[in-house]
């Protein structure tokens, strides 16, 4: 993670945002990510983003909950101190349905969302470059990535051309760093 | 693009008057962004002095013990199982709505879901008051969860209804707030961005999770937020199920039917709908945030309230008739002469349950009384007196007549420190939700914005013209294909 040159386009209306991210595309230019106040239905398609795993990752541990609830009632119970209660089997698997299945959702739930921050690097005290603050308010902010060689007036000709307001070009971090947002703080002091 | 947002005109708006974006964001920031009201401070002193008099009842019952309450040989669980039930039940209506209502697919629980979902969780922290403290020697409540200890190893008896509590109300806490948290994240970083105070930047910015609103985040986001509802469905089901089989497995006549979980999951979605009712009656004329809680959401609530209402009536009737058609004596003596007698020592409790759930809410086939907010509100603590009898007839009238008729003789009344901890679970819920309201938009914002161009008052005028174009007018008009 380092700091690159970006160009962004503040867009004010969805209806606008998708031709152009579709346009973009088309013209080859790298989408490094577009910011949205809400999620908006197929604009990760229209990206080329591809499906995320997460729910495949949810069905990992809901299985592994599961089988812990039964490996550990049943040794628990059955092998290592068997109490007869009632006079029912030692192993009474019916009676350990609720817990079982208090055990999958339990497990699938608290695994899912520590997934979902560590995949969007995400914990109190993160702190991220914004590219601009309205994006959680009203906008839609398309940030394209420009290197050494992009014309940058190029860029920002065909960003203005499909609709983008506010087009400008920065230098912004593309990764974390731990910082709180009423200090300004950076991830790397400039040495220069 | 537009026209894929197109909901018929027989719908009426979900909010109201002529919104943007920004808008939104404004309505919805406005109460966490001003000065706490002068109603704001009563309110939250009001709730806080109980929760002060619910501490000093608990500090009583630790100090001498459970016989600072009045239970006795028969009734062993009075006034705080009661109560453990009514929080739970009101604690599934959040979960109902933002989970089942998500994958029914219904646009008017985006208005009411943050705010219920918060009463949940704070309704399930008051339930569970009640059992931990209930164990009288506190200190020993881990003893509850399967450790790995130093008397054998002995485990937990996994059979037992009550350790399917312990697991089926924690881990619905542990869910309901996970699910609430990460619904929040979003809303929080508005905040954040738009927070003027030092204080507010580094308190949102913390909480934020330095949330950015990357499409891929949201594309997760979204992901997360379906398997949650998903899971959280056939959880909010379960865990009053096994609230109901801690009496259902039981032997005790009147307690011992097959019909309770159906029974207690209809009622506590019923007890909660009314709770939710009477915070946002409230909620939306003090933060003045009528045009997104609309009276069609009032309305909407209102209908689930009879439709469960009439459930649990049956339920009542279903219980009753099988009580008589069981030709077990003991059973149909526990209704016959515990319950339907008046004259009886808790007759009178038999039958406000019976007025207040199964009577009182059939007011609501009349549409004009759902969109009437002062009868809404009565309605809305009438059902939740109803659905703490409910909960007391089924406890206190079915335990109080043993099958040893010297046992009988005792009146079970609660003593003051039986009462004031239950008033103080009221100073907890209502403290947390005035804490909530002020610092937490009470409305989820990223939702209200993604519903606003089909389902908002002023783009929905706009969609009028469409309505008057016949079919193939409209499919030229607007007709695309979905190719690159």
């Amino acid at each position: 993670m380092a700091v690159k040159k970006f160009i962004t386009g503040n867009f004010y209306d969805e209806e606008v945002l998708f031709p152009a991210v579709k346009k973009a595309r088309r013209a080859g230019y790298k989408i490094h990510e577009v910011f949205t106040p809400f999620p908006i239905h197929g604009l990760d398609k229209a990206m080329g983003l591809r499906d995320t795993s997460l729910h495949t990752a949810g069905f990992i541990y809901a299985i592994t909950g599961t089988a812990t609830a039964v490996g550990f009632i049943t040794w628990a119970l059955s092998i290592d101190w068997q109490i007869n209660f009632g006079g029912k089997p030692f192993f009474s698997l019916p009676a350990w349905i609720p817990i079982i299945f208090e055990l999958t959702v339990l497990f699938a739930a608290v695994g899912m969302v520590l997934t979902f921050c560590y995949l969007c690097q995400m914990a109190p005290f993160v702190k991220k470059d914004h590219f601009n603050p309205r994006s959680t308010d009203d906008t839609f902010v398309m940030a394209l990535e420009a290197g050494d060689k992009t014309n940058d007036a190029e860029v920002v000709a065909f960003l203005n051309n499909v609709g983008a307001k506010d087009v400008a070009v920065q230098y912004k971090e593309t990764g974390w760093w731990l910082g709180r947002y009423d200090k300004d703080t950076k991830r790397f002091e400039k040495k220069d | 693009m537009g026209l894929l947002r197109y909901e018929s005109q027989v719908r009426p708006p979900l909010v109201d008057g002529d919104k943007d974006y920004h808008q939104v964001t404004e309505d919805i920031c406005r109460p966490v962004e001003a000065k706490p009201s002068r109603l704001w401070w009563i309110g939250f002193l009001i709730s806080v002095a109980l929760l002060a008099f619910g501490i000093l009842s608990v500090t009583m019952e630790v100090i001498y013990g459970t016989g600072q309450w009045n239970l006795n040989k028969t009734i062993g669980w009075g006034w705080d199982i009661t109560n453990f039930v009514w929080w739970v039940g009101i604690g599934h209506a959040g979960t109902l709505i933002s989970a089942i209502l998500l994958l029914f697919r219904q646009g008017w629980r985006t208005g009411v879901n943050r705010a219920a979902e918060a009463m949940t969780i704070f309704a399930v922290m008051c339930a569970g008051q009640f059992p931990i403290w209930h164990m009288g020697r506190v200190w020993d409540a881990f003893f509850v969860l399967p450790y790995g200890n130093t008397r054998g190893p002995l485990w937990v008896n996994f059979n037992s209804p009550l350790l399917w509590d312990v697991f089926a109300i924690s881990t619905y806490f542990t869910v309901s707030l996970l699910f609430w948290y990460s619904g929040l994240l979003p809303d929080l970083a508005t905040l954040r961005d738009r927070a003027k105070l030092k204080w507010r930047k580094m308190f949102y910015g913390v909480a934020a999770f330095g949330w950015t609103g990357s499409t891929k985040h949201w594309q997760r986001h979204e992901a997360l937020s379906l398997v949650l509802a998903g899971l959280s469905t056939p959880l909010v089901l379960s865990v009053h199920t096994i609230v109901s089989f801690d009496f259902a497995t039981s032997v005790v006549p009147g307690w011992h039917t097959t019909i309770f979980p159906p029974y207690f999951v209809a009622g506590a979605i019923f007890s909660g709908f009314a709770m939710v009712q009477t915070l946002l009656v409230v909620t939306r004329k003090v933060l003045a945030l009528e045009e997104y809680i609309t009276l069609e959401h009032i309305e909407v609530m209102n209908k689930v309230i009879i439709l469960t209402g009439s459930i649990v009536g049956i339920a009542y009737l279903t219980e009753l008739f099988m009580a008589w058609y069981s030709a077990s004596p003991y059973e149909w003596y526990a209704f016959k002469e515990n319950r339907l007698n008046l004259s009886s020592p808790y007759g009178w409790s038999y039958w406000i349950m019976m007025g207040c759930n199964v009577l009182s809410p059939q007011i609501f086939w009349f549409r004009k009384m759902r969109r009437n907010l002062v009868l809404t509100f009565f309605m809305s603590i009438l059902i939740n007196i109803g659905m703490w009898f409910e909960r007391f007839v089924i406890i206190v009238t079915s335990v109080y007549r043993d099958y040893l008729p010297s046992a009988w003789s005792t009146y079970y009344a609660p003593t003051i420190w039986e009462v004031g901890f239950y008033m103080g679970t009221f100073g907890l819920f209502f403290t947390c939700y005035f804490l909530f309201s002020k610092f937490f938009p009470v409305i989820a914002l990223a939702e209200i914005k993604h519903i606003l161009k089909k389902n908002g008052k002023n783009y929905k005028e706009k969609m009028d013209e469409v309505e008057k174009e016949s079919l193939t007018e409209f499919s030229e008009k607007h007709g695309h294909d979905h190719g690159a």
